[in-house]
């Protein structure tokens, strides 16, 4: 049991591993799809944490793990390709901060986390986790997306990464926080999708364009 | 005197594999396209040819032009010389030996930098400035992927610093070093060895008006070099030092082997980059290469 366990960490350790290195390829990538690929691969990635976190394979913990994965992994990413099918996106990327600056950004971001986490008052048995600074680096790279990218559906992928960032947060509570949360969450979110998805179709209709800047200004 | 045969039989052994690696290369790229392809010698004949012919000087060139290309060959062999292999240990080694060796390598740059300048075109001069503008990225990638390699062995002497193996920061920096690989040898997505279109051209610009024995030695230094990294990249991420001697030396074979057919496939599968996408890659390397230090710094993934 004990020995299953140490494994088990190591695994864990490994996929947050993974997702940060997800991060930065989404940082760094100037496609559209290759965003939305990153981010659904983070999201199911995510999805299988909550299994190898707990020994005891209980129904709650196996229908949040298949929600995560079905939602993050499956639907919002279908959602945003048909989106970007259907009003036919530049697939180039068009950045704010340039995809070598933003990759610093992330890059000295994660570090940071990395370098922060021992200075914050965690439990003992969270200590040698990579959650704590996994999930800071997360929600960082999903900021530096939504405040670097100008384009609706990579800001929405941002707004995302910037969730699972929460969620991996969410994680070390994952025996206190009852399932209606991890649920009201994770359905917010999906239906917050969902009508950006009917929204991009108008947003282009109207503009021409699904860059973000032009809606600043009110018209009549 | 054994000393001396040792070094001897070193030097023959850098000199005489080297311009294998490019063959290779090319072999692949050719079975890839499904070309039956120059044979794997093909650049040893090559030397061989440009050996025999005379050199062409520019009115303009000082004597440098023909001193420099030598320099750099001879700046390469020596950091060949500190660089262990395997089993059989490097000709030379001190205490920061590895330091001498990025030295060693950014000198031969130099040379060749100063060498295509020489002749005054502005076609050499372009050249240059790429080349210098993608080292300055690479050399950072490198000197991370030195410094983690140094810290997670507690050395600065290449036969200490390559012999334990990596833990799991291994991956990072063989994606690293291969990136890096890639950049200084002037490979594929950062640079087409094949091409001649002014505007593609990075190290054939540079080398665009040496001609004779100076080229001879340029090529021939560029092969060095590729078999120089090729066996760096294999032995900080293969753990060689624990295998027995006969075992290890057939694990760098390979690993050397595998890498170079590696560069010919990424070379047969990918396009030259855009020059505006080639930071990009760089810093991933110098990335690549920074995690990886941190890992050796933290001692493990935590």
């Amino acid at each position: 049991m004990e020995r299953w366990a140490g494994i088990n960490h190591q695994n864990l350790n490994l996929l947050i591993g993974l997702a940060i290195g997800l991060n930065l390829l989404a940082l760094s990538t100037s496609r559209l799809p290759m965003l939305i690929r990153s981010m659904s691969a983070q999201g199911v990635i995510l999805g299988v944490m909550p299994i190898l976190m707990e020994p005891h394979a209980d129904w709650r913990v196996l229908l949040v793990a298949l929600a995560t994965i079905g939602g993050k992994g499956l639907f919002i990413p279908g959602m945003l390709r048909r989106a970007m099918r259907a009003v036919r996106i530049d697939r180039e990327l068009e950045p704010l901060i340039g995809f070598v600056p933003s990759l610093l950004l992330g890059a000295g971001g994660t570090i940071a986390a990395f370098a922060l986490t021992p200075l914050l008052p965690l439990l003992a048995e969270h200590a040698d986790s990579l959650l704590v600074p996994g999930a800071l680096a997360t929600v960082i790279t999903g900021l530096i997306l939504l405040i670097g990218r100008t384009e609706a559906v990579a800001q929405v992928c941002g707004y995302i990464i910037l969730d699972n960032g929460i969620y991996l947060f969410g994680l070390l509570l994952i025996r206190a926080m009852p399932l209606m949360v991890e649920a009201g969450v994770l359905l917010d979110l999906t239906v917050g999708v969902f009508i950006l998805g009917i929204i991009v179709d108008r947003i282009q209709r109207t503009f021409d364009s699904l860059d973000t800047r032009i809606l600043t200004t009110l018209h009549e | 005197m054994k000393l001396l045969l040792d070094l001897i039989l070193r030097i023959d052994c850098w000199l005489l594999l080297a311009p294998l690696l490019p063959g290779i290369i090319n072999k692949v790229k050719a079975w890839v396209a499904g070309r039956r392809g120059p044979p794997v010698l093909q650049l040893y004949y090559d030397l061989a040819r440009l050996w025999k012919k005379g050199v062409v000087m520019s009115t303009l060139a000082s004597p440098a032009f023909v001193i420099l290309p030598a320099l750099t060959w001879v700046a390469l062999l020596s950091a060949a010389m500190l660089m262990p292999l395997g089993p059989l240990g490097a000709g030379l080694t001190f205490r920061g030996d590895a330091l001498v060796l990025l030295y060693l390598l950014a000198l031969g740059r130099f040379c060749t930098v100063w060498a295509a300048m020489e002749t005054g075109s502005a076609f050499e001069g372009m050249g240059t400035v790429r080349e210098v503008s993608y080292a300055v990225l690479a050399e950072a990638a490198l000197i991370a992927a030195v410094l983690s390699l140094s810290v997670q062995s507690g050395s600065i002497a290449l036969a200490t610093m390559l012999g334990p193996p990596l833990g799991a920061g291994a991956v990072l920096l063989a994606a690293g070093l291969f990136i890096i690989l890639l950049a200084e040898n002037c490979r594929v997505p950062f640079d087409d060895p094949n091409t001649h279109l002014e505007l593609a051209m990075i190290h054939e610009a540079m080398v665009l008006d040496h001609s004779g024995p100076p080229l001879a030695a340029i090529l021939h230094g560029a092969s060095m070099k590729l078999l120089l990294f090729a066996v760096l990249l294999v032995q900080a991420v293969l753990p060689i030092g624990q295998l027995q001697p006969l075992a290890a030396a057939a694990v760098l074979a390979a690993g050397v082997l595998g890498v170079t057919v590696a560069v010919g496939l990424v070379e047969s599968l990918w396009a030259r980059f855009a020059f505006r996408r080639v930071p990009l890659l760089l810093t991933t390397a110098f990335l690549l290469c920074l995690f990886a230090l941190l890992v050796a710094w933290k001692g493990g993934p935590a």
